[in-house]
């Protein structure tokens, strides 16, 4: 076969297709988007033997050719289009040994567009122990193809899979399924093949289905598609339902003799009874809650020692910088503008790797589709959908992937205010804000000797963000008209134990692309909000170097007294403070002051940004020898006018609230623009969550005051 | 009187017949809803909705709203 042979990896959800990747591909793996979409694409290199390398693309999953979700949509524009970069010179299809009549069906679809396909015949384990008996031998006689059987989870016959991958013909050898003829009115097929120049039939059915989706059609083609289903009597839904009838009558015909289940079918597995617990009325929601808290709780207890370990590698660094190197403007630059970004940074690293191997994990061992099955009638009453937990849930990690996560929501209403609210669920950047701010004001002390009150006041935070997104998408649901109805058809799987692999892999990945992504940007706004702290107009500097150089300081303050007065003095000439004192007035009746107004500029690109600016411009102002923590330092600042502490309790908790509601990620916002294909969604998104902030900020802070 | 999957209550079973909605039919053949097919209530949702259901050895999950166009033998 070719030098470097693209394979595909193609199946339903749930039959371990990712962990058959992830063990063909180990950490050899790019994760990037199909053209025009926000689904992940990924693809790694295998070694198939000594000589052989193949190219091994993961499709998403799918259960037909007929999509009906953006995921589906991609299994077939890949499969159909010949030119898509992605479209594979193999097929391996991931048939689940357990469900084989309705994982065939989708395999009957890609059988039936020619191109070569192999079956790996995975949890052929599971299968044995309840009793279903497959002869593969003859079923793959009967398909016409090699079936390789596989245990993706212990990696039992990966080996022979690649061999059969190395191995495979370049001709498709599968047995036809169905006369595509017969599947639409006469003549139809072949005159888009005749016109597209398709030599597979299925290719050309497949272009009069769906021509309003295909993305690699252009408008002249998809006219004329249009016209040819319009003058022939073409009914989709029909045809589509006609087809499906007929693909199983043709897999019940291959596995009549090939498998035998046991005569009691449906019998108590320990899936069942997991779920009697899981699912109970009053012990399911109160478990799911358990398991909200533990993972708040672990959030924060855990997190605390690797983050306090890396602040202070980085207040070591920060000293060292500024001890070894000559001072000087780069110096500053390197310790306070960039040292300081790249803490920011990393800081959050423990956070993000603990909440996402929790969603990894529930994930991974079937919990969050029963809190999907629990939860969907609430979340319809408000406007959401059962699946709308996923990506809300995910919300409290990162708006960004959780969004993108939201197009699983096939019904578009549903997914249009799911990406509208998932913003407001407290995602991983407020955490830091809200930790910093708490510590600050809220007491270290237990409640009842149980509760510790900074833990309450956070998960208080964390209720109020969930309370709010309910309530702003019950308000969209009479705002936002409907296009289509809503399904909620969905696969429970069987309760597994977690891949740990595949948990420790998903957060690699997570941390690996916040790390690059966030991190550009977070370093970049460090490195620029120095400058804008640093410098300030000529003029005024000059002014100011004057004023403490002139005999009236000398005489009363000492060195290093006027060294901290004069940098106070200009950092509120600089750039940046003319910026946050130009905003002080609107901010004022918040209870913020021109360097909150600072943080909340700079905060509108990324909020992680806030700590990082607090840390910036109180170094900035500070005694550079002296670098204590963040914390510490917010704590003793007054206001240089009335001695007043800055940081009251008042003002921490309008502050938090003005961060739980304001729509302050530029990456959220170019996320929604990208999955809703207008620019009406974010601003709409940005207007009002922002003026929402500003109401409820008002509202705490005159009242708390 | 017909009857429809919603109309069952755990532990209940049919077989399926035909369906009374073209769109939703595709829909749930594709995920194994077959006319001939035993399906079984396995249970309902705390709520009240939706159900869960066994169909050809797995676990389906899906709204009361839409069983009712699953009709019984």
């Amino acid at each position: 076969m070719k030098a470097n042979l693209k394979v595909a990896l193609v199946g339903n959800p749930n039959t371990g297709k990712s962990t058959l990747f992830n063990s063909l591909t180990g950490l050899n793996q790019k994760i990037g988007n199909f053209p025009g979409v926000t689904v992940d694409k990924k693809t790694g290199q295998t070694k198939l033997n000594a000589a052989q390398e193949a190219m091994v693309i993961d499709l998403p999953g799918a259960y037909s050719l007929y999509p009906k979700s953006k995921d589906e949509g991609i299994v077939l524009d890949v499969l159909v289009d010949p030119n898509n970069p992605a479209h594979p010179d193999l097929v391996v299809f991931i048939a689940d040994a357990t469900n084989l009549k309705r994982n065939l069906l989708l395999y009957t679809q890609v059988a039936d567009l020619k191109i070569p396909v192999i079956i790996a015949l995975n949890m052929m384990d599971l299968a044995k122990r309840s009793g279903i008996q497959v002869k593969v031998d003859e079923l793959a006689a009967k398909l016409g193809i090699r079936i390789v059987p596989i245990s993706a989870r212990s990696g039992a016959g990966i080996d022979d899979l690649k061999q059969a991958i190395a191995d495979a013909n370049a001709i498709p050898l599968q047995t036809d399924v169905l006369d595509v003829n017969e599947l639409a009115p006469a003549g139809m097929v072949e005159r888009v093949q005749a016109q597209f120049k398709l030599a597979n039939p299925y290719t050309a059915l497949q272009y009069l289905h769906h021509y309003q989706q295909l993305s690699f059609l252009e408008a002249r083609q998809t006219e004329s598609l249009a016209q040819e289903v319009q003058q022939s009597d073409f009914n989709s839904q029909q045809l589509q339902a006609r087809e499906t009838i007929a693909r199983y009558q043709f897999i019940n015909e291959v596995l009549f003799d090939t498998v035998s289940s046991p005569d009691n079918p449906i019998q108590e597995s320990y899936s069942n009874r997991i779920d009697h617990v899981l699912t109970h009325k009053i012990w399911g929601f109160a478990i799911f809650m358990a398991v909200l808290f533990i993972i708040f709780q672990s959030i924060y207890a855990w997190s605390e020692y690797p983050m306090s370990l890396i602040e202070s590698l980085f207040i070591w660094l920060v000293n060292a910088v500024h001890d070894y190197l000559p001072a000087g403007a780069l110096t500053n630059l390197l310790a306070d503008g960039i040292l300081a970004g790249l803490s920011g940074v990393l800081v959050f690293i423990p956070q993000i790797a603990i909440l996402f191997a929790f969603i990894a994990v529930l994930e991974d061992t079937g919990y969050m589709a029963r809190v999907t099955f629990m939860m969907d009638r609430i979340m319809r009453k408000v406007g959401l959908n059962g699946k709308s937990v996923v990506p809300i849930i995910g919300g409290l990690a990162c708006a960004v992937p959780s969004i993108m996560s939201a197009r699983n929501i096939e019904n578009w209403k549903d997914r249009i205010i799911t990406i509208m609210v998932t913003p407001l669920v407290s995602c991983s950047a407020r955490l830091p804000i809200y930790t910093l701010l708490i510590a600050l004001v809220v007491p270290d002390e237990r409640m009842f000797g149980l509760f510790n009150l900074q833990g309450l006041a956070l998960m208080g935070m964390y209720l109020l963000s969930m309370l709010s997104a309910v309530l702003v998408a019950w308000v969209m649901k009479y705002l936002i008209k409907a296009r289509e109805r809503g399904y909620f058809i969905m696969e429970l799987p069987v309760y597994r134990m977690p891949r740990w692999n595949n948990v420790a892999l998903t957060v690699y990945e997570k941390v690996k692309a916040f790390v690059l992504e966030a991190g550009k940007v977070i370093i970049a706004i460090s490195v620029i909000l120095w400058v804008l702290a640093s410098y300030g107009p000529p003029a005024k500097f000059k002014a100011i170097d004057q004023q403490f150089a002139s005999p009236a300081y000398t005489a009363k303050y000492s060195a290093e007294q006027i060294t901290q007065l004069k940098a106070s003095a200009k950092l509120e000439n600089s750039f940046a403070g003319i910026l946050g004192k130009s905003i002080e007035p609107v901010i004022k009746p918040l209870g913020f002051d021109w360097k909150i107004g600072i943080a909340l500029i700079t905060s509108f690109a990324a909020r992680e940004v806030f700590v990082g600016t607090m840390a910036t411009l109180y170094s900035v102002e500070g005694d550079a020898s002296r670098m204590d923590s963040v914390k510490e330092k917010m704590a003793e600042a007054r206001n240089p006018e009335t001695g007043e502490l800055v940081f009251t309790l008042p003002v921490a908790f309008s502050l938090m609230i003005f961060y739980a509601y304001a729509m302050q990620c530029m990456s959220t916002l170019a996320v929604v623009y990208r999955e809703t294909k207008s620019w009406k969604w974010p601003i709409t998104q940005f207007v009002y969550m922002t003026a929402m902030a500003y109401l409820a900020s008002l509202l705490v802070y005159q009242f708390l005051k | 009187m017909k009857t429809k999957l919603s109309q069952l209550a755990p532990g209940e079973s049919g077989i399926i017949k035909e369906f009374t909605d073209l769109e939703m039919s595709v829909k749930l053949m594709e995920m194994g809803c077959l006319p001939g097919e035993a399906i079984q209530v396995e249970r309902i949702a705390p709520l009240g909705d939706p159900i869960a259901v066994n169909i050809s050895g797995y676990q389906l999950s899906l709204r009361k709203k839409e069983a009712s166009t699953i009709i019984l033998q």
